[in-house]
């Protein structure tokens, strides 16, 4: 009990009022995820309807094996990190710190594999600007392809990074014994980002690996 | 102009007369507001003003009538604003037919213009008074903006694309051209004058030079120096398809679709050959980009348009 | 309903949030959001008085047709850094992040907002984003205007538009985490017994505001994003070589831009309905629909910013619907301005300087607005578009709707603000000399559009000139304008008479604290038992005025 009211803010009258503050103000800060994204979305599909052989021809070059284990890497994060939440509301230390554990785990392969996926296009020389290479009549709308690629997967790693940073957090803490199954909104709230950030990412891979092919 | 303080730039276009009247009647509603609610808080200020620092005045709560009228009001007159507008909006942007065709080339800090029989200008357009001009232009830098205030059109020149305006000269002299989108550091010099001519003395204007030549000339050189004519041939034998009398016309693509060949078609077509192949066709052809100036590309158009006597008025339908 | 300082201790100073600790870092490390407040009072003043300077300078080149007084370079970067600064330093931030900061959680009667670490958070982030766009104007300065439109942003322009637009995309942030702080504050920290329908306007207005900055900014957010990547790697986004649209820029930027316009005048419309009702003691007429406005206003704004592209090659049929949706955004300002009107009628109105700001926003926010009529219909926009009429409508709802309501707000609440009155002579004369010399400054304007002049010009047609030479002197008598309340608001915090809990008698739980209020608002949390503006039944149960007749004792 300690524990829930040493962390009550004070602003709030009771830890109620508390919990449901933050957790309509994550929520609040996921609307503005989703215009973010919903942003370069629209710019992607209105270039995207402008030029369709073109971004089919992009969206050949990608590689779906590699980006489908990665895809089935991040589902397995996300599962970890409910399993993680829920051991933190049913008070389970050791378990908690696991899942978190194995959380950043997955995410960092995520993340170690997009790096392996951007090397291949630099190889390949399909990083837009100057040296971007392309033998097609196309070559001017693969590259904006390219672009929208680079642009909405790098916004996307950025969110993954700064997940893996709380998730960091979260095992500190955890391994300090804040979380009690009274108080534990911020292992609520990272999962719920968490979990935002792996959805943005479901969108993202038929968008652009998976179009064209049937 | 008028004398001493003038309100209306001059009516020099046949537009411009309806885009007045339409002025007007926004002022005289925007007046008639003004007036009345400036009236109201000052009557309301001086014959409700406190009296007394006990002053302790009934509340009204509202009145759902008197809202539901004064939604219902503005609501009316903004539809006739729109409906008026619109109307006069959509008449203005299509040009009539056998309008004479300027094309106009936008760069950092000039305007340049081309005229259909292949006389050049620079920050100048002379034009006949009475006649119909179609004014077709594109960019070859950052985004401009055509603007002609006493015919009351002003259209934005984009890199990369066609966009049209028109205008008929109602009204003989010299009237300002202005670039109106902000373009860099000369944007407010880039600037010229539209002389408008009676029509001899355009005539005569045009002929004032050595008679050279038409811009569909100079289209038709560039069309064999290019070496276009080896593959699109008169007979349709070649590798590429005929361009007699395609101007205007809807022609079908590998794609399955089909595109109505006007003037950024074509366009399209010189500098990224295979975004809209026509069906039938491989694709052979190389790009042009980068070896046809804008200008040049225009009279290659203006080319391929001689060659349908047709087609403008079928694009006009 | 609670009793404020207790009469006894009166010789001794009271104990509030000014006094309660005089360090530097009692102030950079605060989490009260009044004290946060007052970091973005001064803040803004800062960056209004640099964007003022910026239009001194564009309005003295324009007394002459000829670019006599600085290159063309140069004047560009003027009216560039002039609305930079101006709407994303100044006008996005001002009513929100100062009197909303400051009111929004003792109108709804909180201790603080619900996340006071993201709010000094959210003033930090502002003077990184400032000290960005500062070190851009100082490096070199940015020529693109406040709109950054491509091509010539991203790959012609030779100004430091890359440290601007990082400027502008970290300020975006700051207006996020404010936006995010007030809805999750209005949503869950409102006093026992406040309903929806008895908060004040205000907070209905900043609600609105919130939403906007929410769903907009981050799109704005992905546009300078775009546009960054594009100058920064070379990379072709909008570039029209490789089929990319410079269109498409404008699309986004103004899907932000235009709902940034009612992030501006939204906060103020809000400080006026408290203006009116408190000034003529009457409950606002009609409050319900004055809210519901508010919000059609905010939604309105996502569905018009095609408005902005009437003559940007976008097809004919857009331009129509754009059109027809724009004007619709008329109802809701029209129902506004009526029910103020309305509010006065069988008021007891009196002429202190909020009223005289009120009154003068409600005129030059109805010439603005029906202004605004002439831009959306289609065949007059076709004509005025990016000319001087376009400047002249916006200067009204920016300048004369956002700016005079954001006055009006701190002439209002300067006393519970500092806890002093301001000298009431001055400041109706300042009130007055601003509207006199904004008339002066910006009507003319409307005229020198229409006849032609287009927007962004370091020089221009002679016959242009008596007209610019008018707006020119107004901008001088507006200039003083400012400077006085400057100057005296400064001078009130130190010599001005000390304020009572109430000055005013208005109505709201802000007056029932003390002034300055204490630390955490109010001695205890308040329970609100009637509707907002209720004034008629003062005579009876207002506490105030109980306590100032106790003191008077």
């Amino acid at each position: 009990m300690s524990a829930s009211s040493t962390a009550l803010s004070h602003q709030f009258e009771d830890a109620e009022q508390q919990r449901e503050a933050v957790t309509l103000g994550l929520w609040t800060f996921l609307l503005t995820e989703v215009m973010l994204f919903g942003g370069l979305f629209a710019g992607y599909t209105a270039y995207r309807a402008a030029y369709p052989e073109a971004f089919i021809l992009g969206s050949g070059q990608l590689d779906v094996m590699l980006v489908g284990v990665n895809t089935a890497i991040l589902i397995c994060s996300s599962l970890t990190m409910a399993l993680a939440v829920r051991s933190a509301q049913l008070g389970k230390r050791q378990a908690l710190i696991v899942f978190l554990v194995l959380t950043m785990l997955f995410g960092s392969a995520f993340l170690g594999i997009k790096a392996v996926e951007y090397s291949h296009k630099f190889r390949e020389h399909l990083v837009p600007g100057p040296g971007f290479r392309f033998a097609s009549p196309h070559a001017g709308q693969v590259q904006l392809f390219f672009s929208f690629y680079f642009a909405l997967t790098a916004t996307h790693g950025v969110h993954m990074i700064v997940g893996l940073g709380l998730l960091g957090v979260l095992v500190y803490q955890a391994k300090k014994g804040r979380f009690t199954p009274a108080y534990n909104s911020p292992v609520d709230l990272s999962g719920l980002y968490w979990h935002f950030v792996d959805i943005v990412w479901i969108f993202l891979y038929p968008l652009l690996y998976l179009l064209g092919r049937h | 102009m008028g004398e001493g303080f003038p309100l209306f730039p001059e009516q020099a276009s046949t537009i411009a007369e309806g885009v007045d009247q339409l002025y007007a009647f926004l002022v005289a509603v925007s007046v008639f507001f003004s007036v009345l609610i400036f009236a109201l808080i000052f009557y309301f200020a001086i014959r409700y003003r406190r009296r007394s620092d006990l002053d302790m005045p009934r509340p009204i709560h509202g009145s759902t009538a008197l809202e539901i009228f004064w939604s219902a009001v503005p609501f009316v007159i903004v539809m006739v604003m729109f409906g008026w507008g619109a109307s006069l909006y959509f008449k203005n942007s299509r040009p009539p037919e056998g309008a004479m065709d300027m094309h106009v080339v936008g760069k950092q800090w000039m305007w340049k213009i081309q005229h259909p029989e292949g006389r050049r200008e620079i920050n100048e357009l002379h034009v006949p008074l009475g006649r119909p001009v179609r004014l077709i232009m594109t960019s070859e830098d950052v985004i401009h903006s055509f603007y002609v205030p006493a015919f009351r059109i002003k259209m934005d020149v984009l890199p990369g694309r066609y966009t049209t305006a028109w205008f008929e000269a109602t009204k003989t002299g010299k009237f300002h051209l202005f670039c109106a989108e902000y373009c860099g550091n000369e944007h407010s010099r880039m600037g010229g004058a539209i002389h408008v001519m009676e029509p001899h003395a355009y005539d005569l204007w045009l002929s004032g030079v050595e008679a050279g030549e038409s811009m569909a000339e100079i289209g038709e050189r560039l069309f064999h120096d290019l070496r276009c004519d080896t593959c699109h041939r008169p007979d349709g034998g070649g590798r590429g398809p005929t361009l007699d009398d395609v101007f205007g016309r809807s022609v079908a693509l590998s794609g399955g679709e089909t595109v109505i060949a006007d003037e950024a078609y074509l366009r399209e077509s010189i500098l990224r050959p295979r975004a809209k192949r026509v069906a039938g066709f491989q694709p052979v052809m190389p790009t042009f980009q980068g070896q046809v100036s804008e200008e040049q590309v225009m009279e290659i158009i203006a080319y391929i348009k001689s060659l349908a006597s047709e087609g403008e008025r079928r694009l006009a339908r | 309903m609670i009793a404020t300082a207790p009469a006894p201790t009166a010789v001794e100073p009271r104990e509030h949030y000014l006094n309660a600790g005089y360090g530097v870092k009692s102030w950079l490390l605060t989490t009260d959001h009044k004290r946060i407040a007052l970091l973005y009072l001064a803040s803004i003043t800062l960056f209004f008085v640099l964007g003022g300077a910026f239009a001194v300078l564009v309005r003295l080149e324009l007394v002459t047709p000829e670019g006599d007084l600085m290159r063309s370079e140069t004047y560009n970067k003027m009216f560039a850094m002039h609305g930079l600064i101006m709407v994303f330093f100044f006008l996005i931030p001002s009513i929100p992040a100062v009197l909303g900061n400051f009111l929004l959680p003792i109108m709804i009667g909180a201790r603080d907002l619900a996340f006071p670490r993201l709010n000094l958070a959210s003033w930090y982030v502002y003077t990184l984003g400032g000290l960005f766009t500062l070190g851009a104007a100082t490096t070199g300065g940015v020529d693109t205007g406040w709109t950054f439109y491509t091509p010539y942003s991203s790959t012609y322009s030779n100004g430091a538009v890359i440290a601007t637009a990082i400027g502008v995309f970290i300020v975006g942030f700051s207006s996020i985490l404010t936006g995010l702080n007030f809805i999750v504050t209005i949503h869950k920290m409102r006093a026992p017994g406040l309903t929806w329908f008895r908060l004040p306007l205000f907070v209905w207005a900043h609600y609105a505001t919130s939403l906007v900055i929410m769903l907009g900014t981050p799109v704005l957010t992905a546009a300078i994003l775009l546009v960054g990547i594009e100058r920064m790697f070379g990379i072709g986004i909008f570039d029209p070589a490789l089929g990319g649209d410079p269109v498409l820029f404008q699309h986004l930027f103004w899907f932000y831009s235009h709902p940034a316009v009612y992030i501006m005048i939204l906060p103020s419309m809000g400080v006026i309905s408290e203006l009116i009702a408190c000034f003529s003691r009457k409950r606002i007429f009609g409050y319900n629909l004055i809210a519901f406005s508010s919000l059609a206003i905010a939604a309105l704004g996502f569905l018009v910013w095609g408005h902005h592209m009437f003559v940007s090659g976008q097809s004919v049929y857009a331009g129509i619907v754009f059109s027809f949706l724009s004007f619709f955004v008329a109802i809701p300002s029209a129902i506004k301005v009526f029910n103020w009107i309305a509010t006065l009628y069988k008021g007891s109105v009196s002429y202190d300087t909020p009223m005289l700001y009120a009154m003068g926003f409600i005129g030059l926010f109805t010439i603005g607005g029906l202004t605004g009529l002439f831009l959306s219909t289609l065949a007059i926009d076709v004509h005025v578009h990016d000319t001087y009429f376009v400047v002249a409508h916006f200067h009204y709802i920016m300048v004369g709707g956002a700016m005079m309501g954001y006055l009006g707000g701190i002439h209002f609440w300067w006393p519970k603000i500092s806890g002093r009155l301001y000298p009431e002579g001055w400041g109706r004369f300042s009130a007055l000399v601003i509207f006199v010399g904004f008339n002066l400054t910006f009507f003319p304007q409307f005229i020198l559009g229409y006849l032609g002049m287009p927007r962004r010009y370091h020089v221009y047609p002679e016959e242009f000139q008596v007209l610019n030479v008018m707006s020119s002197a107004g901008a001088t008598i507006l200039g003083v304008g400012y400077l006085i309340p400057l100057i005296y608001l400064v001078w009130s915090m130190r010599y001005g008479p000390r304020a009572e809990a109430n000055p005013w008698g208005a109505k709201g739980l802000e007056w029932e604290t003390a002034s300055p209020p204490p630390k955490e608002n109010f001695e205890q949390t308040p329970v609100v038992t009637e509707e907002a503006y209720n004034y008629a039944r003062e005579s009876e149960s207002d506490v105030s005025k109980l306590n100032r007749a106790i003191s008077s004792v």
